[in-house]
């Protein structure tokens, strides 16, 4: 019987396909997301309790808010661009969080592709829509039936 | 980093006079040990072993006993027996411990103890694990002295300062029982795992050392250092007491740095 003179390194090439990693991947993605989870935090914390407190306890409170105090809202370029960094900022921060959680908890590749592609559309459509509502919200659309509109809005 | 690790205090308290020659307090205890053999079944089950231990005798003695004179066939890594070698790592009631370190005493005795192999990586045989996935991470991270300059004729002088700021992380055995807890690496087994980042940082904050940037590099892959979720189950379970999310969070803080 030939002996092989090649003596192979010991358990070379043994190790679990399920652990070979998918190739290294460069640049900064995840290095980002995580600094960006931070600083989102930091300054939805302000943004949130400053919008709770301005629209919940100043003035009448709880009670002044309709349709008309919205709108009265977002007549100010202010209150336009504070509830646009809210807005994009609460989308992304969350959306980072569940794509975290997915990565995390989905253990096939298929699985994790499709709640990912759910979670981005879905991402997508909340801030695009939210987007266009802060900017072009009208409290009083024309040919809307009358028993909808506020009170305030003129007669049609 | 520099307060000493304290040990748990004892649950069973050894009557005075015991000790030092006296009569070591005995008594029963029902080991029950998670058994895998892909040469019979497919299916693991545990087994449970009725035995009479002393007051000095740790999990690994219960478990030499149980293969010395029950069942020839129970399978488990064992070398130093003095938690130092790192071979014995396993889950004891639910915890990644070294069963060198754990005494019975400390355990719960009036309950079955529970005996499994570490979580995460594929089992071999009852406790024995396939530890091959944790030392190909541990090899990517480059474990070895990495220096450019000219070879000194005497050995590498480096400040006291200097060696403590990674005096922590020089405690690590290998054990994976920081790595086999992390839920993240239970998932998929991609990330790196605690225990390579650990290593890393032994060499990444190591004055000697000039490949910090390549380690740094490798760690801020996608299944690198940002895996971690602050768990906290590798600084429990590491039987050397190693800050190991601080080292962690040491390293992202590095390559956060680094890059901006």
């Amino acid at each position: 019987m030939a002996v092989s003179s090649e003596i192979q390194a010991p358990r070379s090439g043994r190790v679990a396909p399920k652990y070979t990693r998918h190739g290294s991947s460069r640049g900064n993605f995840e290095m980002l997301a995580w600094l960006f989870m931070r600083v989102s935090g930091l300054v939805l914390v302000v943004l949130i309790f400053g919008h709770l407190f301005v629209n919940l306890m100043v003035g009448e409170g709880v009670h002044a808010i309709d349709f008309g105090f919205v709108a009265g809202k977002w007549a100010d370029p202010f209150w336009q661009i504070w509830d646009l960094a809210m807005l994009w900022l609460a989308m992304l921060h969350g959306t980072n969080g569940v794509r975290t959680i997915i990565n995390d908890y989905a253990d096939k590749d298929g699985t994790r592709f499709w709640l990912k592609t759910v979670l981005y559309a879905a991402t997508a459509v909340i801030i695009v829509l939210g987007t266009l509502v802060i900017f072009t919200f009208d409290p009083c659309p024309p040919n809307a039936a009358a028993e909808l509109l506020p009170s305030f809005c003129p007669a049609p | 980093m520099t307060a000493e690790t304290v040990e748990p205090a004892s649950k069973v308290e050894l009557a005075p006079g015991v000790g030092g020659g006296g009569e070591i307090p005995s008594f029963d205890i029902t080991l029950k040990v998670r058994r895998y053999n892909p040469e019979v079944s497919e299916e693991a089950h545990w087994d449970d072993f009725k035995l009479t231990m002393y007051g000095t005798d740790r999990v690994l003695d219960a478990l030499h006993k149980a293969k010395w004179e029950h069942d020839g066939s129970v399978s488990f890594r064992r070398s130093c027996a003095h938690g130092v070698c790192g071979s014995d790592a396993m889950r004891i009631n639910g915890r990644n411990r070294l069963a060198c370190k754990t005494l019975l005493k400390d355990l719960d005795t009036s309950k079955p103890i529970l005996v499994e192999p570490i979580k995460g990586l594929p089992v071999e045989k009852d406790l024995i694990v396939d530890m091959e996935p944790f030392f190909q991470s541990y090899r990517e991270i480059m474990p070895f002295l990495i220096n450019s300059g000219h070879e000194p004729t005497r050995e590498r002088l480096q400040s006291a300062e200097d060696r403590e700021r990674f005096d922590d992380t020089t405690k690590c055995i290998l054990c994976a029982a920081c790595t086999s807890s992390c839920p993240v690496f239970w998932t998929d087994g991609q990330y790196f795992g605690p225990a390579a980042i650990v290593n890393a940082h032994r060499f990444i904050f190591d004055s000697r050392d000039d490949a910090g940037d390549m380690r740094l590099e490798i760690l801020n892959d996608k299944e690198g250092v940002w895996r971690c979720r602050t768990v906290f189950n590798c600084t429990e379970a590491c039987p050397r007491g190693i800050q190991v999310t601080k080292a962690i969070s040491e390293v992202k803080n590095a390559v956060l740095n680094r890059k901006i």
